[in-house]
């Protein structure tokens, strides 16, 4: 639903790193989401391609490294991943519970050439 | 080929524009609070009501973030110092509020004359928690005719609020909505969250929840 302006920020952030690095073309950028990151990867790739063209993105791969939703339980510090959507720890059962992995959304690196 | 490191935040330019929209409200001392919830919870009413019981008190104003329309912002116009209404159908993202709309809203509004701003962020339980705005404090309203399952299927709304709103008090007696369940699972993801129980439609809790905000209005212009 909004991953137009998203991946504008992505075609940005990857064109001016290309640039610092004094590449001419960006083959691969390799992206972290995490699952609890409200980002759709195929809206994504949609709208790259249209968004990248006449650019040194144009034409790249977008790989997408997808991180699991990770949790911290606050009471006995367990971690675990939810086995389903009410979080409760599998240890103690508190339903005191931090999110601790699974809302990351970043470029990690680039491949150009 | 060569691989180049990049470890970059793609929300960044969002998160950008949104710390200079708190250092321009900082700087006239307006304290800014965002109101999220799904639509019909309550987030026009309750601005109504935060307008009608501060009038006199504050100088309040209003930014409606709607996909279209402005009956929004007729309905707070009287009471409001200003009322910016933000249409999102034509831009490219429709479903929230960014920092750049309300960047381009704060210069259509007379910041100096302002204590308080009222952000309504579009109806959305989802797209909102992703973008911060520049708010002072987040506020996440749940209706009780939409169960007390809210917290269970959007977490990240409510992880991130400063406070949440039990709203439509006056109909529990109606629906099967589970105060204690609600509050107990709000209170696992978000052990800081202030929980508000009331009612826009008969007043019930509006003193509690006004008095929050007018302290907080109060200990944020102490801090400039």
């Amino acid at each position: 639903m909004h991953e137009f302006g998203v991946t504008e920020n992505i075609v940005n952030i990857a064109v001016a790193k290309a640039d610092e690095a004094q590449a001419s073309k960006i083959i691969q950028i390799n992206l972290v989401v995490g699952e609890m990151a409200g980002f759709v990867p195929d809206c994504i790739q949609f709208y790259f391609d249209s968004l990248s063209k006449d650019t040194t993105a144009q034409g790249a791969m977008l790989h997408f490294e997808l991180v699991p939703t990770q949790l911290r339980c606050r009471n006995c510090s367990t971690i675990f991943q939810p086995k389903d959507t009410l979080w409760s720890c599998p240890k103690c059962r508190s339903q005191s519970i931090e999110l601790s992995k699974g809302r990351e959304f970043y470029i990690e690196s680039m491949e150009v050439e | 080929m060569k691989k180049i490191e990049v470890i970059q935040n793609i929300l960044e330019a969002n998160e950008t524009i949104a710390r200079r929209n708190q250092r321009l409200l900082d700087g006239h001392n307006v304290f800014a609070i965002n109101i999220m919830s799904s639509p019909g919870a309550g987030k026009t009413s309750l601005i109504q009501q935060i307008l009608t019981r501060l009038k006199g008190r504050l100088n309040i104003a209003v930014i409606e973030g709607d996909v279209a329309s402005t009956v929004d912002a007729e309905k707070v116009q009287s009471d409001a110092k200003a009322v910016i209404q933000i249409n999102t159908r034509n831009m490219p993202e429709s479903c929230s509020l960014m920092a750049a709309m309300i960047e381009s809203a704060l210069k259509d509004i007379p910041l100096d004359d302002i204590d308080l701003l009222l952000i309504e962020n579009v109806g959305n339980l989802i797209c909102p928690s992703e973008f911060t705005l520049g708010e002072h404090k987040r506020v996440v309203i749940s209706s009780l005719p939409e169960g007390d399952d809210k917290p269970i299927k959007y977490p990240l709304i409510f992880i991130d609020a400063d406070a949440v709103i039990i709203n439509k008090m006056d109909l529990l007696s109606y629906v099967d909505f589970d105060i204690a369940a609600f509050r107990h699972c709000v209170a696992g993801l978000n052990p800081k969250a202030e929980i508000f129980e009331l009612s826009c439609k008969t007043d019930e809790g509006i003193e509690r929840w006004c008095s929050w905000i007018l302290a907080k209005v109060k200990s944020n212009a102490t801090k400039q």
